[in-house]
């Protein structure tokens, strides 16, 4: 289906989009029926999922076998660069909106309920005695009492575990440029499993905030950004971790040279993204 | 050019997986343009229903929630499916031939940005027919309204979340297209000023189209999960969605005018037969305007109960985008300046947009002042303003790229008299359609509603006149577009004689594929840079 043509390669027709498409509308379909109370609403976005990882799987294979073979000039990488520095910039202004909600919240809302400046009356006529202090789950005190987690005690140790694997992961492009493919490979797994170790502990942390703590997404505005900022920061680890198991099966099959490893760089910029990321989290969310 | 070697071997493929599958700017830009013209007019015939219930005071014809769909619908159908997929397809036709590229820099995702759309808006207008109807809470889906929806709620947040996926990565492509992909010479400040606009655009869509997802899906978790974000009991606030909402929202509203600012830009200096007037400020100008769409969300929520300083900020930096836009108005002028012009019917509808769009501009300026604004909120006259915005702006602009780049993408020249007919039709009832409405508005009657008070009565029913009479003209658009596209007259490569850029240096229909090999650059048939 494809050749290269002139200087910049252009493929020649893809199925892989619309199998996307089919996927996602699949997925999204699920989802909202799912959340509606359909009972088949889980299988149809499982269905989607399936469909979408399909796609992923049989795009990126592609591009793989294309990028081995040779078909991509500088040019073409630099492309991919700017497509991936630039998807990450907006994985950044998501988490933007939910930081700006945690700002909003603590800064604004709670005072404001509490009765300062133009807040008066509404705390005097509608949540009169109301104290205004962060952690809350608001005047109405919903989902009941609860504790929060302590910032230096799992969440520093896992704080320790990303800034290691931020280490390991730069360790192991040191020895990618060295070609040094057995260092590559294990610094490579103790990334992923720094990553994965981290997403572990989070689970447990939640666990233990669910079931002792009586933290939930339902406590108010604490639990809502708590659970919503720690929650997709947990997806993007995963998805990271994945993304750095595969790149070290394509290092442990010999992919990659020292000069042309955009596939190993990209994954990395988006691990120290999801690092960066971890950092604000435990200073707004778990220490301040 | 360099192209005429190579563009034999690549004829383009055959039968529906031509476009279903393509790779190819060209053919991905026909397929966002006629999408966007089918939206236009499913949000038209929404905006149909909307004037004919509001021709008479009294409920005639639908039921009040069915219009509060209508009005919703119409927002969201004629946004995100006319107005931001228009200006994609002609990024993707366009930006390519502009700079001399062989295509976009990542063509397979080119064709997903595309084929998202139309599962997107399946699922969007499908909830018109589902319990409880489509949404009704207004496009800005401001809660708690909206999170009182039916069953439409969460299929409408998740068409939202594919729209936003389509725009991200669309816009990725136009970035990654205009930094890498431009053919040697063709330096930043030779770049044509569509493209120029085009850049900035997309790097607005990057920043609050994830920032609109952030909203939606705390809006979802809201009403499915639990959460407190907007919910007051909890510690959260209802006003915050406004506030993260408008972060996105006041940014979109300059990603649906900066690309039509680009077309005007290369409209009226090939009609005027002159090289643009002060280039380099008109970047900088529009750069102003991007930066400054981030930091005056506010305006939209003046009513709200901000802190004084807030609402004092948010005026003053809402007032400073006057002067950005005013130097493209004077450049604009400045370009016709002793032009020796001439007035086929992309120049007319270019004009009608800078009259027009100044309309709206300074109506904005207006609602732009606290304390007119408090009367002004949510009233006619808001409705009056952005729709001298985007539909005199934004549609006219795109109308007149249309006709301007028809004979390149089709190979035939349009009927001029059945042009020059659509502008004045479309330019004589727009108005007549929009203007009364900024005296309802300052008269206090308010938006959204189907019903009114008997005062409001005749200005009602002028404008809905009006409306028919535009919607009708757009017909007239939609034959033109199909009798090009069937035959006519034969295009030159340069389709007009004062046109300037790479585009009209290949042949007319573009070849599959052109720019295979960088091309040569002559500063003469550039419209912007060194020659002059």
């Amino acid at each position: 289906m494809s050749h290269a043509n002139g200087s910049y390669y252009v493929p020649h027709g893809t199925r892989w989009p619309i199998i996307g498409s089919v996927g996602l509308f699949t997925l999204v379909v699920g989802a909202a029926n799912w959340m509606n109370g359909s009972s088949s609403g889980q299988w149809v976005t499982m269905a989607g999922a399936a469909i979408v990882l399909f796609m992923m799987f049989g795009w990126f294979g592609e591009v793989i076998r294309e990028s081995e073979s040779g078909m991509y000039s500088k040019q073409v990488d630099t492309s991919f660069r700017m497509g991936m520095i630039w998807f990450i910039f907006s994985e950044v202004m998501f988490f933007a909106a939910f930081f700006g909600a945690l700002y909003y919240a603590r800064s604004f809302i709670v005072p404001w309920l509490g009765g300062e400046g133009t807040g008066a009356m509404t705390n005097e006529l509608l949540w009169q005695g109301y104290e205004p202090v962060w952690p809350t789950n608001g005047p109405a005190n919903l989902g009941g009492d609860f504790k929060t987690i302590p910032a230096f005690e799992l969440p520093l140790f896992n704080t320790l575990l990303l800034l290691t694997s931020g280490f390991t992961v730069t360790m192991a492009h040191w020895a990618l440029k060295k070609m040094q493919r057995r260092a590559l490979v294990a610094w490579l797994a103790a990334t992923v499993i720094l990553g994965f170790v981290f997403v572990y502990f989070q689970m447990e942390e939640y666990a233990h905030a669910y079931h002792e703590l009586g933290l939930t997404l339902g406590s108010g505005i604490y639990g809502s950004t708590f659970f919503m900022l720690t929650g997709f920061h947990g997806l993007h680890v995963t998805l990271g971790a994945i993304m750095l198991l595969i790149i070290m099966i394509r290092c442990a099959k010999g992919h990659f040279t020292p000069q042309e490893h955009f596939g190993f760089e990209a994954v990395a910029w988006y691990w120290h993204f999801v690092d960066v990321v971890w950092l604000g989290l435990f200073l707004f969310v778990y220490v301040l | 050019m360099s192209t005429a070697h190579t563009h034999e071997h690549h004829e383009a493929p055959k039968g529906l997986g031509r476009w279903v599958f393509s790779t190819n700017h060209k053919d991905i830009g026909t397929l966002y343009l006629l999408f966007s013209l089918l939206m236009f007019i499913v949000g038209g015939a929404m905006a149909m229903v909307i004037r004919l219930e509001l021709f008479q005071p009294g409920l005639q014809f639908v039921h009040p929630e069915f219009f509060n769909q209508m009005t919703t619908m119409h927002a969201l159908v004629m946004i995100f499916g006319a107005v931001m997929p228009a200006f994609v397809g002609l990024a993707n036709w366009m930006i390519p031939l502009m700079i001399g590229a062989p295509d976009m820099a990542l063509p397979r995702m080119n064709n997903w940005s595309f084929w998202i759309l139309p599962f997107a808006f399946a699922m969007l207008l499908s909830t018109l027919f589902m319990d409880g109807g489509g949404p009704a809470g207004g496009w800005t889906l401001y809660p708690p309204l909206s999170l009182q929806s039916g069953n439409s709620f969460a299929f409408v947040i998740f068409a939202i979340h594919l729209m936003g996926i389509s725009s991200i990565m669309g816009a990725i492509n136009v970035i990654a297209t205009i930094l890498n992909m431009r053919a040697p010479g063709m330096t930043l400040l030779r770049m044509p000023l569509f493209v120029w606009t085009w850049l900035i655009t997309a790097f607005l869509l990057i920043a609050v189209m994830p920032v609109l997802a952030g909203a939606v899906t705390m809006l979802l978790t809201d009403r499915f999960f639990d959460t407190s974000f907007f919910n007051a009991a909890g510690g959260g606030d209802p006003v915050m969605f406004q506030h993260i909402f408008w972060f996105f929202g006041h940014p979109e509203v300059y990603i649906m005018i900066l690309p039509a600012f680009g077309i005007v830009s290369e409209i009226i200096p090939a009609f005027a037969r002159k090289p643009l007037f002060g280039y380099a400020s008109m970047v900088y100008a529009s750069a102003s305007i991007a930066f400054l769409s981030f930091i005056v969300w506010a305006h939209h929520m003046f009513t709200v109960g901000m802190p004084l300083g807030g609402e004092l900020f948010f005026m003053y930096a809402t007032m400073v985008i006057a002067v950005p836009t005013g130097v493209k108005v004077f450049n604009w002028v400045s370009t016709m300046w002793r032009g020796a012009m001439t007035f086929e019917t992309p120049m007319l509808f270019a004009l009608g947009f800078v009259v027009l769009f100044t309309i709206g501009g300074f109506s904005g300026l207006m609602l732009a002042i606290v304390p007119a604004d408090f009367q002004y909120h949510d009233t006619y006259f808001v409705v009056a303003h952005f729709h001298y915005v985007l539909v005199t702006g934004a549609v006219f602009a795109i109308m007149a790229g249309a006709y301007y780049w028809l004979p390149k993408w089709t190979g035939h020249m349009y009927n001029e008299k059945l042009g020059k007919f659509h502008f004045w039709w479309s330019a004589i009832w727009v108005n007549v359609l929009f203007f009364p409405q900024h005296y309802l508005g300052l008269a206090g009657m308010p938006r959204r509603i189907p019903d009114y008070s008997v005062q409001f009565a005749d200005f009602n029913m002028i404008s809905s006149i009006g409306g028919f009479a535009f919607g009708v003209g757009q017909l007239l658009f939609v034959y033109i577009v199909i009798k090009t596209i069937r035959g006519g007259e034969k295009a030159e490569a340069r389709s007009w004689e004062g046109a300037k850029g790479l585009e009209w240096t290949v042949p007319s229909p573009a070849p599959h594929h052109t720019f295979d090999t960088p091309p040569e650059l002559d500063d003469s048939q550039l419209a912007h840079g060194g020659g002059h």
